[in-house]
């Protein structure tokens, strides 16, 4: 195409001149804020709605397996000192994250390594706590998604939060790996500051959930299904089954 | 940064072989189209392909209508009509008016503000494949018989697998997920490319009013996308793993009927809280575009700039709180209905501005009826039409009696054809030029023109009637002697006359391309800066970047600035690169940016860097489509640890991950 060979010619004619400005130096923007960071905020502004919806269901749903009567309920599964020291974990990484930032801004890639590796440890290990806390209220509790409805929006709500935090993991990791491999240096801090801000993100969503699926106390199951609402029975017997 | 300043690293992927326009095989073209990152292109493919689903989305249309023809027919099926309208209101809605959209964003936005490309290229790449994958993954649903059959909202309980045990609802839920992933990676760059890259002096109240719209769009895309991916994750999740989040009550192994607090009604809600933002993702880009072209062709300034700007906020705020209009029939009760119905009046206001604006700009200016001009003009009317029944719905009495009925169809159909579809055509006739260096037939577009209107209107107005006759939408039939038919038959033709229209349109484009009049750089005495350069642009767009200190900066390089009315805000904001100010506007003649010039003169003017193709974003967008797919059709399935998983998903994501690692690892530019 002739629009190709345009494009080649231009780069051609501009190699030399651009060495002279180097790699680092960062085209200005209309706000001053770089792009990639701007898109990190608007991401995460979308993700807030994300979650704002899934704890939207997960609170319309917090009390319906006491009201069908079909446990395990809420109150009879949920560790809250297990899952306390999990979300010190998460938080903590926060702090080892903005260690991280703070050394490569310095030029400290030793510091930056150390405490990437830190903040990645401390991901891996809520995520393994995670693990465990699943497998006790699948395998002990006979909790599972298709058990009630505290089973379904509980494992999507803190299942999809612990995406989130594996995305992170995997994200810091790599950048982990890049920096090994000498590919990180404080003109890149940027790089560092926002896989930070989705870092520091996921931790402030995980600090809500903390507090609405563990925190706050539940309704105690009721023993047969007479707690359904009448609303519902009425709904139940008008739908075409049987 | 993408577009400047970087070397070209040498040997980088395989798009850098160097190919002279003599030379060019059929395969080089390919693979650049493939691999290509550069807006226009990717404007044009959104535009094509758009184009085609439209055409594909009347067809089913008609296709309806032919059905509807006569009382009693039985052309098609109860369930072909079932897979008819949900494709219809799907393709309509997601593969041709917000793709048909996006084509502008892309063409346009870099264009008006300045800039050489839009902020993240390849993000760009990525959103076209995304889209591309998610319309075929719709579509492939015909090959299989199994095409989407629960109509465009997909109310619960229908999903669920216990009514809709075939893979129709798999498709629409998959597909929908992953348009939604290509909407919002679109947004995301235009809102950063508008708020980024706008040129020295260009202040966000000088920017062209089409930005204005683009800006608002991507803002409602980024938050009213993520309640329907939660939405579709949750309905995936009741297909896939056999919760209940959107069925009240299900059978157990006993064959017995157990309660188990799932609410179909969440589904509702939080489909509606992004389906009605989406009311104005299809709607505020044709405003904009309605808003650029009517200016320019009563050659006066857009009367009440900022009001305009601001009442696109407004609506777009707005919009976010009237959801439950859509749901008044649902027995939610008096109050959400009186608070919503007020929400829902309140958004009559800012829309009546604009409509009163336009009007405002058109009164006293020297009008020319140029074919954009009238199809502009179409929506100011034919959109009204649409507004004023919109707000009949606003009243929940109103809206039980007409709920589901044609009057309904009429409705919406007033504001997406009269609305949506009108600038649509109106800006392909506008920027048409632009795009190609050729004009489209003026005489031709006045009959293409004509046409459209008359067959609209004979189509949609009749339907006012059956719905208040008590014609129920979605039905494949109606008895002889329900008195329907009269106004069925109207109807039938005038979608046939209406999809007769298109052809006259294909035509028109097909012989202009071939030998239309040379546009030259700027046809319309334009004011924005794309008319400053040729037709079509230069693959860099603006040999320098130019400066800013005009909201109509273009009238104001060619006619000074005592044209039209004066703005009081341009005498004194300042000029600023990257936050800094570096002069004021206070004269705008006497170059208020001369400093700002000459920094980037001392930059990197002189070279002209453009980002590198890349075949990674179609990668990615190909993982997104096997992922689906494999879910879709779950097979062939292997264990992983306790689960099965289909093997084409995981493949799927494998090939997601080799993008988005390529993706990073090259260099952007």
């Amino acid at each position: 195409m002739a629009t190709t060979a345009v494009q080649r010619v231009e780069h051609a004619g501009g190699t030399g001149h651009v060495a002279e400005h180097g790699h680092s130096e960062h085209p200005p923007t209309s706000t001053g804020i770089d792009h990639r960071k701007m898109l990190m905020w608007a991401f995460l502004s979308s993700d807030c709605v994300f979650f704002a919806s899934l704890i939207a269901t997960y609170v319309i749903y917090r009390s319906r397996a006491q009201e069908a009567g079909v446990g395990p309920y809420p109150s009879e599964v949920v560790d809250i000192p297990y899952t306390s020291i999990s979300a010190a974990v998460l938080l903590f990484s926060s702090l080892t994250m903005v260690l991280a930032l703070a050394a490569i801004q310095r030029d400290d890639v030793r510091g930056l390594r150390v405490w990437l590796a830190a903040t990645s440890l401390l991901g891996m290990i809520f995520l393994g706590g995670q693990y465990f806390e699943f497998s006790e209220f699948y395998q002990v509790e006979g909790l599972s998604l298709q058990t009630n409805m505290f089973g379904a929006s509980f494992f999507t709500l803190t299942g999809l939060h612990g995406t989130h935090v594996a995305i992170g993991v995997i994200w810091l990791v790599s950048l982990l790996v890049v920096s090994l491999r000498g590919g990180v240096s404080k003109k890149d801090s940027l790089n560092v500051e926002i896989v930070g801000l989705y870092w520091h993100f996921v931790d402030i969503v995980w600090i809500i959930i903390f507090t609405l699926v563990y925190l706050i106390p539940y309704e105690e199951g009721p023993e047969g299904v007479e707690a359904a609402p009448e609303a519902m029975l009425r709904l139940m017997n008008a739908l075409p089954f049987s | 940064m993408a577009s400047v300043a970087r070397p070209q690293t040498q040997g980088v992927g395989t798009g850098q072989a160097v190919v002279s326009p003599a030379r060019a095989t059929k395969t080089a073209v390919l693979w650049s189209w493939l691999t290509t990152v550069d807006h226009k292109r990717i404007g044009l493919l959104y535009g094509v392909t758009a184009f085609i689903y439209l055409m594909v989305g009347g067809l089913e249309a008609m296709i309806m209508r032919a059905q509807l023809a006569r009382p009693e027919n039985a052309l098609v099926g109860q369930e072909a009509y079932n897979q008819l309208f949900t494709m219809h209101g799907t393709t309509m809605i997601f593969l041709a008016i917000m793709p048909l959209s996006s084509a502008f964003f892309n063409y346009l936005i870099p264009l008006q503000i300045g800039a050489r490309d839009v902020a993240f290229p390849r993000l760009n790449a990525f959103s076209f494949w995304t889209f591309a994958a998610g319309g075929l993954i719709l579509n492939l649903s015909w090959l299989s018989g199994e095409a989407p059959n629960q109509g465009w909202y997909g109310y619960a309980p229908l999903t669920n697998a216990l009514y809709s045990p075939n893979r129709n609802v798999d498709f629409w839920a998959l597909g929908l997920q992953i348009l939604g992933v290509a909407s919002l990676a679109a947004s995301f760059n235009f809102l950063v490319t508008i708020l980024n890259m706008r040129a020295p002096g260009m202040t966000l109240f000088r920017m062209p009013i089409f930005c204005w719209g683009t800006l608002i769009t991507s803002v409602l895309i980024v938050l009213a996308f993520p309640a329907i991916t939660v939405a579709l994750i949750l309905l995936s999740m009741d297909r896939f793993a056999g919760t209940h989040f959107y069925i009240p009550s299900t059978l157990n192994a006993a064959g017995e009927l157990v309660f188990t607090g799932g609410d179909p009604l969440l589904w509702q809600h939080l489909f509606w809280v992004f389906g009605h933002p989406e009311v104005y993702i299809l709607i505020l880009p044709a405003f904009a575009i309605v808003s650029e072209i009517i200016p320019v062709f009563a050659r006066k300034p857009l009367f009440g700039y900022a009001v305009m700007a601001y009442a696109i906020a407004a609506i777009a705020f707005l919009g976010f709180g009237v959801w439950v209009h859509h749901m008044f029939t649902t027995g939610l009760g008096p109050t959400p209905n009186a608070v919503f119905s007020a929400t829902t009046m309140l958004i009559a206001i800012p829309t009546g501005v604009k409509i009163f604006n336009w009007i405002g700009t058109m009164w006293g200016g020297q009008l020319r009826f140029t074919t954009p001009m009238l199809f502009a003009v179409g929506l100011v009317s034919q959109f009204t039409i649409g507004g004023i029944s919109g707000v009949m719905h606003a009243s929940p009495p109103v809206d039980t009696q007409h709920n589901d009925s044609y009057f309904v169809v009429a409705h919406f159909h007033y504001v997406l054809f009269g609305g949506s579809i009108f600038a649509l055509l109106a800006g392909i006739y506008y920027w048409f030029p632009k795009f190609t260096g050729k004009m489209l037939d003026e005489g031709i577009g006045k009959i293409h023109f004509w046409v459209t209107f008359a067959a609209f209107n004979l189509t949609f107005f009749p339907m006012h009637f059956l719905g208040l006759e008590g014609m129920p939408r979605r039905y494949s039939s109606y008895g002889g002697g329900s008195g329907w038919g009269f106004w069925n038959v109207i109807v039938s033709s005038g979608g046939f006359l209406l999809g007769a229209s298109f052809l006259i349109f294909m035509w028109n484009v097909a012989k202009s391309l071939q030998n239309g009049k040379p546009a030259g750089d700027d046809p319309w005495d334009g004011a924005t800066l794309e008319w400053s350069i040729s037709s079509p642009p230069p693959v860099y767009n603006f040999r320098e970047i130019p400066i800013v200190n005009h909201r109509d900066q273009l009238w104001a390089d060619k006619y000074g600035t005592g044209h039209g009315q004066s703005h009081a805000d341009e005498e004194t904001l300042d000029v600023k690169i990257a936050g800094q100010t570096i002069g004021t506007g206070e004269v705008p003649d006497e170059d208020p940016a001369e400093e700002a010039r000459n920094r980037l003169a001392a930059g990197d003017q002189h070279d002209i860097h453009l980002p590198n193709p890349s075949i990674y974003p179609l990668i990615a967008a190909s993982g997104l489509f096997f992922t689906a797919m494999g879910l879709i059709f779950s097979w062939p399935r292997v264990p992983v640890g306790t689960i099965e998983l289909p093997f084409l998903t995981l493949g799927g994501v494998v090939v997601l991950l080799v993008g988005i690692y390529g993706w990073s690892l090259e260099p952007a530019s």
